[in-house]
C-alpha cells in the first residue's frame, strides 16, 4: 500500500523543484478544464504565454500588472509570515487609491510634479495602512477574526467606492460617466516609453521587496513576526507583545496594498473609476503571488510577473477565444490548490510498500 | 404622509426575511458541521456559487427543480471533496486551501453560467401549503405558504441539533474536532470523520447556493452569491457552533437584508449594500464581548491530525 514518511526540512533547491512542479500540475489541471470547456488547451495555453511573455506589448502589459501584484504580494508575505490572514489586499488597495485620489483633487495642479507624486504615495499608503489597521484593531480589541473582518472591508471599500464615483465625487467634466475629474498632469506618473509601465511605482515596489526581506531576516521585529508565525505561544512566554506586532504588521502589509492602489489610479486611469476597474483582482491574486514566492519579499518579484502574465494572457484569450474573464479565476484556483498540495510533498515521501 | 404597519407590510417583511434567511442558514450549519470537526472550510462563497449555477444548470436542462437542487447539493460536495483532500489527507494550510476552493469555485460558476445569465428559471418549486396553519393571519402566508426548500432547511436545523446534542455520532464528531488523539486512541477514525463533516459541509453549501438560483432570485446571476459565503463564516462564529443560534443569526441577517428594500428612499444605495458586511463585524464584536455569549472554537479547528508526530 501507499505511505507518506516525513522528510527532514526542505532544501531551498527541493523546494524550487517542487514550486516548479506544483505549477505545472495548476497548468496541467487548468488545461483540463479548458478541454471541458471545449477550448483546445494547446491553443489556449499558447496564446495565454503569446500574449503575455513573447510580444513587446504584452511583455509591457505583463510588467504594468506585475506592480500592483508585487507591492500587494510583499505586504501579504510579511502578514502571512506571522500567520496574520489579511485577504483584505483588494480593498486595502481600493483605500489607497482612493485617499490618493482625495490629495489629487485637492492639490490639483498647485503644486509641482516632484512635491505632488510624492504625496499621492504618502496618502496612498496611509489610506491602505488605515484599512488594515481598522482590520488589526477588531481583532486584537474586539477578537473578530482577521479572515473576515478584512473580506468584510473589502466589499465594504467596493460600495463606498462606488458612492463616491456616483455621488460626491462625480466629475463635472466626465460627460456624465462615474467617475472622478482626471487628475491634473503633474500628478499622473509618468510611464516608460509606448507602455503603460509607470515606474516610480515599480521602483517603489523593487524598493519594498528589498526593504521588507531586510525587516524580515535581518531586524528584531522581523525575529518577532516569524516567531509569532511559528510559535505563538512561545512567542508569548518570551515575552513578545503580539498585539504590537500584528497592528504593525498589518499596517505595513496594508500600506504597500495602497500604495499598489496610487499606481492604478495616478499611473493607468488618471481619475478615480468603478472599484472592479481599479483593481481587477489584484488583492486576491496577490494571496497566489505571496504563496508562489513561499512568503519570501524578493520572490515575491519573479511570482507578480508570473501572475501578471497570466492575468494578460487571460484577457488574450478572453478576446480571441471567446472565455469568459471567470476563467482566470478558475484558473488561478487551480494553481493555489496545486500549490498548496505539492507542499505535502515537501514533508513527505511517498512510498509504495507490499502489502 | 402617514404610514402605518400594515399586515400585508408585516407578512411581506417577514416573508422575505425568511426567504434572505434560509440560504445564510444552509450554509452556516454545513460550515458547522464541518468546523465541530475541526476543518475549517473558507471556500462557502466558492461552493454556493457552483451549486447556484449547477442548480440552475440542471433545473433548465431537466426541467426539474429538485434534479436542480440535487445538482446544487453535489457541485457543494464536490468542491468540498477537494477540500479534505488537502486539508485532510495533505495536511494543507485550510486558510489558503479555502481561498483556493473559492476561486475555483466562483471561477467555475462563471465559465458554466456564461450561457445562463439573464434568462429565467422556468422549472420552478411550487409552494407548499401545510394545513389549517397556513390560514393564521400573518404568519401563515410567511411560514407555512412556501417553497419546500425552505421547510427541508428548518428540518435540517433541528435535526443537526439534535444530532450534535443528543447522539452518540454528534459526540464523535466534536471529539473529533476537539482532541482528534483522544479519538484516535478510542479507535474512532479521524479522517474519515472530517472527511464526511467536510463533504456534508460543502453539500449543504451548494444547496445553498441552489437556493439563491432556483428560490430566492430565481434566475443565475454571475457573483450573485454577494459575499454570502464570507457572512456564513462569520455567522458560523457568531453562533457559537450551535445550530439553534444559527437560526437566530440567519433570521438576524435576513432581516438585515431586507432593510434594504425598507430604507431605499432616506439612504443611498451603496450604504445599504454595505449593511450585510458591517453587520457582520458588529455582530463578532458584540459575540466576542458578551464572553458568556460566545462559545470557544473547536480546540483543534485548521489543525491537521498528525498520528505519530510531535
Amino acid at each position: 500500500m501507499l505511505e507518506f514518511i516525513p522528510r527532514p526540512a526542505p532544501s531551498a533547491a527541493a523546494r524550487v523543484r517542487t514550486t516548479l512542479g506544483a505549477l505545472l500540475a495548476g497548468l496541467g489541471l487548468a488545461a483540463l478544464a479548458f478541454l471541458f470547456m471545449g477550448v483546445d488547451p494547446v491553443k489556449a495555453l499558447a496564446s495565454i504565454l503569446a500574449g503575455s511573455f513573447l510580444s513587446p506589448y504584452g511583455l509591457g502589459e505583463t510588467v504594468t500588472k506585475a506592480i500592483p501584484l508585487i507591492l500587494a504580494g510583499i505586504g501579504l508575505s510579511l502578514a502571512f509570515t506571522g500567520r496574520l490572514w489579511n485577504i483584505g489586499a483588494e480593498g486595502q488597495l481600493l483605500a489607497g487609491a482612493t485617499a490618493a485620489t482625495a490629495a489629487a483633487l485637492l492639490i490639483k495642479d498647485s503644486l509641482p510634479s516632484f512635491l505632488t507624486i510624492p504625496l499621492l504615495f504618502a496618502a496612498g499608503g496611509v489610506g491602505g495602512a488605515a484599512l488594515a489597521l481598522l482590520a488589526g484593531w477588531l481583532k486584537t480589541r474586539w477578537r473578530v477574526n482577521e479572515v473576515i473582518a478584512t473580506l468584510m472591508l473589502n466589499y465594504i471599500c467596493a460600495e463606498f467606492v462606488q458612492y463616491l464615483i456616483y455621488g460626491p465625487w462625480k466629475g463635472p467634466t466626465q460627460s456624465g460617466f462615474p467617475y472622478t475629474d482626471n487628475f491634473a498632469a503633474s500628478a499622473v506618473l509618468p510611464v516608460l516609453g509606448a507602455t503603460r509601465i509607470h515606474w516610480p511605482t515599480l521602483l517603489l515596489a523593487l524598493a519594498a521587496a528589498v526593504g521588507a526581506w531586510v525587516l524580515l531576516n535581518r531586524t528584531r521585529f522581523g525575529f518577532e513576526l516569524r516567531a509569532m508565525g511559528g510559535n505563538p505561544d512561545a512567542a508569548a512566554y518570551a515575552g513578545m507583545d503580539s498585539s504590537r506586532t500584528t497592528l504593525v504588521v498589518l499596517a505595513l502589509s496594508g500600506g504597500l496594498a495602497g500604495l499598489a492602489g496610487v499606481g492604478e489610479v495616478a499611473g493607468i486611469h488618471q481619475h478615480l473609476t468603478y472599484p472592479w476597474a481599479v483593481s481587477s483582482g489584484y488583492g486576491y491574486a496577490a494571496i497566489i503571488v505571496a504563496w508562489v514566492a513561499a512568503l519570501n519579499p524578493l520572490l515575491a518579484v519573479p511570482s507578480g510577473l508570473f501572475l501578471g502574465g497570466i492575468m494578460v494572457g487571460g484577457d488574450a484569450i478572453q478576446i480571441s477565444m471567446g472565455l469568459p474573464a471567470a476563467a482566470i479565476s478558475l484558473f488561478n484556483g487551480l494553481l493555489l490548490l496545486s500549490l498548496m498540495a505539492g507542499e505535502f510533498f515537501l514533508t513527505y515521501r511517498p512510498r509504495w510498500r507490499r502489502a | 404622509m402617514e404610514k402605518s404597519v400594515s399586515p400585508d407590510l408585516l407578512t411581506d417583511t417577514l416573508t422575505r426575511t425568511l426567504a434572505a434567511g434560509t440560504p445564510l442558514l444552509l450554509g452556516t450549519l454545513g460550515e458547522i458541521c464541518a468546523e465541530r470537526g475541526g476543518v475549517i472550510n473558507l471556500g462557502v462563497e466558492g461552493m454556493m456559487a457552483a451549486g447556484a449555477v449547477a442548480g440552475f444548470g440542471t433545473a433548465m436542462a431537466t426541467g426539474s427543480p429538485w434534479a436542480g437542487l440535487a445538482a446544487a447539493i453535489a457541485a457543494g460536495a464536490g468542491l468540498a471533496l477537494v477540500h479534505a483532500c488537502l486539508s485532510v489527507t495533505l495536511k494543507a494550510n485550510q486558510i489558503v486551501s479555502g481561498i483556493a476552493l473559492t476561486m475555483l469555485g466562483l471561477g467555475l460558476s462563471g465559465v458554466w453560467g456564461k450561457p445562463f445569465v439573464g434568462t429565467p428559471l422556468s422549472a420552478r418549486f411550487t409552494s407548499v401549503e401545510i394545513p389549517l396553519l397556513s390560514d393564521l393571519p400573518v404568519l401563515g402566508p410567511a411560514l407555512f405558504q412556501r417553497d419546500p426548500v425552505f421547510y427541508l432547511t428548518v428540518a435540517l436545523a433541528a435535526g443537526l441539533a439534535f444530532f450534535l446534542r443528543s447522539t452518540r455520532w454528534g459526540l464523535i464528531l466534536s471529539t473529533v474536532g476537539e482532541n482528534p488523539l483522544a479519538a484516535d486512541s478510542a479507535g474512532i477514525p479521524v479522517s474519515l470523520v472530517r472527511y464526511s463533516a467536510v463533504v456534508f459541509g460543502g453539500a449543504l453549501a451548494g444547496m445553498a447556493g441552489g437556493y439563491l438560483s432556483l428560490v430566492y432570485v430565481p434566475s443565475w446571476i454571475e457573483g450573485m452569491t454577494a459575499g454570502r459565503g464570507w457572512i456564513i463564516i462569520g455567522l458560523t462564529i457568531f453562533a457559537g457552533w450551535e445550530p439553534w443560534k444559527a437560526v437566530l443569526g440567519s433570521l438576524l441577517f435576513g432581516g438585515i437584508d431586507v432593510t434594504q428594500y425598507l430604507f431605499q428612499a432616506a439612504v443611498p444605495p451603496n450604504f445599504l449594500k454595505s449593511l450585510p458586511y458591517a453587520a457582520t463585524l458588529l455582530a463578532l464584536m458584540t459575540g466576542s464581548k458578551n464572553a458568556s455569549g460566545t462559545a470557544a472554537p473547536p480546540a483543534a479547528l485548521a489543525v491537521p491530525y498528525r498520528p505519530g508526530e510531535r
